[in-house]
């Protein structure tokens, strides 16, 4: 960067800094899980640059920490009978659903070189989301109070963040064609707002089309260089550690 | 002894929720090791441990919200001080060292302990002007007279008003609510870390917190100070995260009340008829059956042919839009231990009173189980409640939307009625309907209901 006559020149106008996209695929959640804590730890000791990885999970239901299991409609036998996993994480707060038809996105940010501030952080994860949608034509916003990203049908993606160190895992889960039935297994009968789809609005993007607009809003709003990573050069990268 | 503070997360944020203490007074603790969580916002953070040493006490429980900088729990850096001693210690403090009443953030912060021990001041132009007695009487027995609400003229307190503070408050010591101002001392907030750092190591230390953080603002600590223990008693409430299932029941409620022109007609039902069917065939119904006979069938019974009369019962609305709904698929509310849960009967109007009973108890004890199928919960199209159960002779149901209506069955009691002219006891029971006035007026609303009434009041079919 040329600096001429201006020694005190932020680093703000240096090239962003580079944030790795790593779409995994179809992958279970313990397997997506051990990964993200492996690129937390390495993250927290600077080894590699931010992560972004978005994966597919089959059908699950997860519970963080300080969930109840009167939160969820089925009891746990009920919901491996129907082909469900369920796992308790160590991701705070409620009951949430993942399966085929949604992406996962799991940012391993250290918001160090960011901003060291959790709430900025969430209202971010919900604006590239926003802007990744308005794409698609889908107008979706925010709602006081309920973290996630809303439209006039109802939710559409949600959020549930973990931060270590100022390391960020866990993520968002946008709904773009999942099979909504699922989401009753977690919420009492007609006692929550519904849940909704880019399908349900008609939008019959691919997948991979909705995971580009997502990096896009993504570099935009954390500033970031997104950086592709051919996946199976990672994974046998990650086996050795 | 190391003070842990609540450190801020964020420009924006005033307050966090402590979630879990992953370590226990006794415990060792290294420097950096995760020592509790905390949640913003549906973010959960772990805050590590700002030095290595022995977990000494715990003053924030597990899913209190407090202040940023406030001191949660507190580390024994010292080699070998066991953890005991602050426990004890803790109380004495509190109590020795009440927190200047007002303005901490004012307070000059080269001595903070000078501070500390000032006793209450006596605020002026909160009370009014105070009569000597009343200064005396407050200074001697250590009377915050914020916490005191004056009678007299102007609001101005007196004697009197003393004297019954001091009856309430020996009587029960556990504050239940502030009696007008929130309480002015917070222990437990800490005094704003002094900008240079040399006393106050531990706020440098706390990695997440680079740069001391501000001072807290008098205004964004306020609500916590109402939650703050006072003087060592036993804190005036307990804060304790709602469950989801009780999240979602209460957007319910206030959407649908939103969403809504709710209103309630209540009519009459005289149950006669159905009681003593009842009483008739309750024995072998339950040897024939397996499970008992009760009122609420027969109420769904009587409900579906007159959702069959008037369909716009039946109905939802749908922006300027009425759906019909083809099914009458009945919503019955069951009580859970720590909330509700609305399992719908589907196509109720294809069953007789056996086949309605028989749901109810099926699918009742299903929802208490937690073993309920989703489409077990959907795509009701009317609801009944059965407050009666529970002694409610009538109540004012909340619809469950998107439906219109829901009817509330009261209790069915023995009661003196004048039937022609005489003086009978009937069995009588009140039908409450909630109806959405948008779409269903009075008229309507009313018809719907006689029409229920009359079934029940001139049943004919035979239950066995």
């Amino acid at each position: 960067m040329q600096c001429t006559g201006k020694p005190s020149m932020p680093e703000a106008v240096t090239a962003a800094a580079v944030c790795e996209l790593r779409d995994l695929g179809r992958m279970r959640y313990a397997e997506a899980f051990a990964l993200q804590q492996q690129l937390v730890e390495r993250r927290k000791r600077r080894e590699i640059p931010d992560q972004l990885l978005i994966v597919e999970h089959p059908h699950v239901v997860t519970m963080g920490r300080t969930g109840h299991d009167e939160n969820l409609l089925a009891a746990p036998e009920l919901l491996e009978r129907a082909g469900i996993e369920f796992y308790r994480t160590d991701r705070g707060g409620d009951v949430t659903y993942h399966g085929p038809g949604q992406i996962v996105g799991y940012p391993i940010l250290d918001l160090r070189e960011w901003k060291r501030d959790v709430v900025a952080y969430v209202r971010a994860l919900e604006q590239v989301l926003i802007d990744a949608l308005a794409e698609f034509g889908i107008a979706a916003g925010r709602e006081a109070g309920a973290t996630g990203v809303w439209t006039a049908q109802g939710k559409i993606a949600a959020l549930g963040v973990h931060i270590s160190r100022w390391v960020t895992s866990h993520g968002f889960a946008l709904n773009v064609d999942t099979d909504l039935s699922y989401f009753r297994y977690i919420v009492p009968c007609g006692l929550t707002k519904p849940v909704t789809s880019l399908r349900e609005f008609g939008c019959q993007a691919h997948r991979d089309q909705v995971v580009a607009a997502i990096a896009r809003g993504f570099a935009r709003v954390f500033d970031r260089e997104m950086e592709s990573s051919p996946e199976a050069e990672k994974s046998r990268e990650l086996e050795k550690i | 002894m190391i003070d842990v503070i609540m450190p801020q997360m964020g420009e924006s944020i005033v307050e966090g929720t402590l979630t879990k203490w992953l370590k226990q007074p006794g415990e060792r603790v290294e420097r950096d090791e995760p020592l509790f969580e905390i949640s913003t916002d549906k973010v959960d953070t772990e805050i590590p441990s700002p030095v290595a040493g022995t977990m000494g006490e715990i003053l924030v429980k597990e899913g209190t919200t407090v202040g940023i900088n406030t001191v949660v729990g507190r580390i024994s850096d010292g080699a070998g001080a066991p953890a005991p001693a602050p426990a004890a210690a803790a109380p004495a403090a509190a109590a020795a060292a009440p927190a200047p009443a007002r303005e901490p953030v004012a307070a000059p912060a080269s001595s903070p302990v000078a501070v500390a021990v000032e006793p209450a001041a006596i605020p002026e132009e909160a009370a009014g002007p105070l009569s000597p007695l009343v200064r005396k009487m407050a200074r001697e027995n250590n009377i915050d007279l914020n916490q005191v609400r004056g009678t007299g003229a102007g609001g101005r307190i007196t004697k009197q008003d003393l004297e019954t503070f001091l009856e309430v408050r020996t009587a029960a010591p556990v504050r239940t609510a502030p009696v007008q101002a929130p309480p002015a001392q917070a222990p437990y907030v800490a005094p704003p870390p002094p900008s240079p750092p040399p006393p106050a190591a531990v706020v440098q230390q706390a990695p997440p917190v680079q740069q001391a953080p501000p001072p807290p603002r008098t205004q964004a600590v306020a609500p916590v100070q109402e939650q703050a223990h006072f003087r060592g008693e036993a804190p005036a409430a307990r804060v304790e995260p709602m469950s989801v299932m009780r999240q979602k029941i209460a957007e319910h409620m206030v959407f649908s009340k939103r969403t809504s022109a709710h209103v309630t007609t209540v009519h009459k039902v005289d149950m006669t008829r159905i009681a003593k069917m009842r009483d008739r065939v309750k024995g072998e119904f339950q040897a024939r059956h397996g499970f008992s006979l009760t009122f609420l069938p027969f109420v769904m019974r009587a409900t579906t042919a007159a959702l069959q009369a008037f369909p716009l019962l039946n109905s939802s609305i749908d922006g300027t839009n009425i759906i019909y709904h083809r099914d009458i698929n009945l919503g019955m509310a069951v009580a859970l231990e720590n909330g509700l849960i609305v399992p719908v009967i589907r196509n109720a109007d294809e069953k007789n009173v056996v086949g309605l009973q028989r749901s109810i108890a099926d699918l009742a004890s299903r929802a208490r189980s937690r073993q309920l199928r989703p489409d077990e919960v959907q795509a009701g199209t009317f609801s009944i409640t059965n407050f009666g159960s529970f002694g409610s002779v009538f109540a004012t149901p909340v619809i469950n939307q998107p439906q219109v209506g829901i009817l509330g069955v009261g209790t069915v009691e023995k009661v003196p009625v004048v039937l022609d002219d005489a003086i009978a006891i009937r069995s009588v029971c009140y039908l409450a309907l909630t109806f959405d006035h948008r779409l269903i007026d009075g008229a309507l609303g009313d018809q719907f209901t006689q029409k229920v009434k009359s079934i029940l009041e001139n049943w004919s079919e035979e239950v066995l």
